[in-house]
């Protein structure tokens, strides 16, 4: 099974060369930190940068450059600073190559809900709404079950809904699974991970066909 | 060249009034008008809505106003991080319309640019979409959303000249050029405030024509929400 970083080293893996990469707060956030060194990526934060580096070093934290999680951040070379319009344009233009968020639950048709548990909570969706509506390469990076032990992986997600039919792949701390017409594909396995124990963590429809590899982290 | 500048914080928000609809710029505490959010404490004018993608912290920016129930409507995208706000809306107090953080930039820029309204693919299928318009292009489905309709919007720059051009700084700028211009009246508040001819016309990110009233903030706390740093080992 993996932990909270082994999902992020393994949605690294879907980073490739070239790539503009929208993270979100988290998990996702976490993947920046297993990206191969020898490929070229430029992360985006819907509040205005391109080109996010590390957290500051300790007394050199700028009060006026943050991350869309309001955390205070370094810049790279290359990076530029823009307004949230043009940050929008980029994300519902289609410019940034991948999106990587969290989800309380996911639906087999790539339905996304993360925002709202009505009566409940309520903080709102930010940019989340306008990411999965847009982005071509969405990947959802979450825990296969909820804290009361009920999967997120569903036939139909029950909460409010953040975009409908958008979710391409979920790495969750049991496998990788993509989303297709017919349902959720196992494509990996966490390792340690039986087959069974992701079908009986799994609501939606589980399509495991052939060899399911262990996948390599 | 036609001068924005008045005296202080007083004289900025002279004509603000009990009711009106407010944009203030901002992503969390970051580039938020930390002056004309005082002033309008002081002011205590009440009923007032905000468009302002966060509400800030409980003791801290939006919040302030919060506290003394002067905020008869919020309209931001996320809205986390403020007990407060949280108990005012669970109990009614408080009016709140979420809106998708890309859409709400885009409803500043339509008021900005003279857009009525546009179609934008972010909240189809979910309850963001109910009641309003919706129209297929090239097979997607998309959700039209009005520019907004404000008094005044409130923004906070680095630097501006007498002119009203403004100049932002790191991911202070999010919202602020978006709502210049965006509302009847704009009031820009900035760090530092330098004669016209002072900084350079290449550089400038709002042309002085959106900008209507600029002052120099007297002080500014820039509170960091979350700071967030490693070691130099």
């Amino acid at each position: 099974m993996l932990d909270k970083i082994g999902i992020a080293k393994r949605i690294a893996r879907e980073v490739k060369d070239g790539y503009y990469v929208n993270l979100g707060i988290g998990i996702p956030t976490l993947v920046a930190n297993y990206v191969r060194d020898d490929i070229s990526v430029e992360f985006q934060s819907e509040n205005g940068v391109l080109g996010m580096g590390p957290f500051p070093y300790e007394g050199e934290e700028d009060a006026d450059i943050i991350n869309a999680g309001k955390q205070t951040i370094t810049t790279l070379p290359g990076a530029s600073f823009f307004d949230s319009a043009i940050s929008f344009g980029m994300i519902r233009g289609k410019h940034v190559d991948l999106t990587i968020l969290g989800a309380m639950e996911v639906a087999e048709n790539g339905d996304i809900a993360n925002w709202k548990i009505p009566g409940k909570m309520v903080k709102g969706m930010g940019g989340a709404m306008d990411l999965v509506a847009s982005a071509e390469n969405i990947i959802v990076a979450m825990m296969h079950t909820n804290k009361r032990g009920e999967s997120k992986l569903l036939k139909k997600c029950s909460l409010p809904l953040t975009g409908v039919g958008c979710v391409k792949k979920v790495v969750t701390n049991l496998g990788v699974l993509e989303v297709t017409s017919k349902g959720f594909r196992l494509v990996e396995r966490a390792p340690g991970v039986s087959i069974d124990t992701i079908k009986q963590a799994t609501e939606g429809t589980l399509i495991v066909e052939g060899d399911i590899p262990e996948m390599a982290v | 060249m036609i001068r924005k500048t008045v005296a202080n914080v007083q004289d900025a928000l002279l004509g603000v009034e009990n009711g009106m609809t407010f944009m203030l710029g901002g992503f969390g505490l970051c580039g938020i008008p930390e002056n004309a959010i005082s002033e309008l404490v002081r002011l205590g004018i009440k009923d007032i809505t905000c468009i302002s993608n966060n509400a800030g912290v409980d003791d801290f920016g939006l919040g302030l106003l919060l506290q003394k129930h002067q905020i008869a409507k919020m309209i931001s995208s996320y809205v986390g991080e403020n007990d407060e706000f949280e108990r005012q809306m669970l109990s009614g107090e408080l009016d709140v319309e979420l809106t998708p953080q890309g859409t709400l930039a885009e409803k500043c820029r339509a008021a900005q640019a003279g857009f009525p309204a546009f179609y934008t693919p972010a909240g189809y299928g979910t309850e963001v979409a109910e009641g309003k318009e919706t129209r297929d292009f090239h097979g997607k489905m998309y959700v039209l959303e009005h520019a907004y309709e404000a008094d005044f919007s409130f923004v906070k720059a680095w630097k501006g000249d007498e002119a009203g051009n403004l100049i932002f700084k790191g991911t202070a700028r999010n919202f602020n050029p978006c709502m210049c211009g965006a509302a009847k009246i704009t009031v820009a508040e900035v760090e530092e405030l330098v004669p016209a001819g002072g900084l350079n016309p290449n550089e400038i990110h709002i042309p002085g024509i959106f900008v209507q009233r600029i002052f120099q903030g007297e002080q500014y706390e820039k509170r960091i929400e979350q700071r967030t740093v490693r070691s130099r080992n």
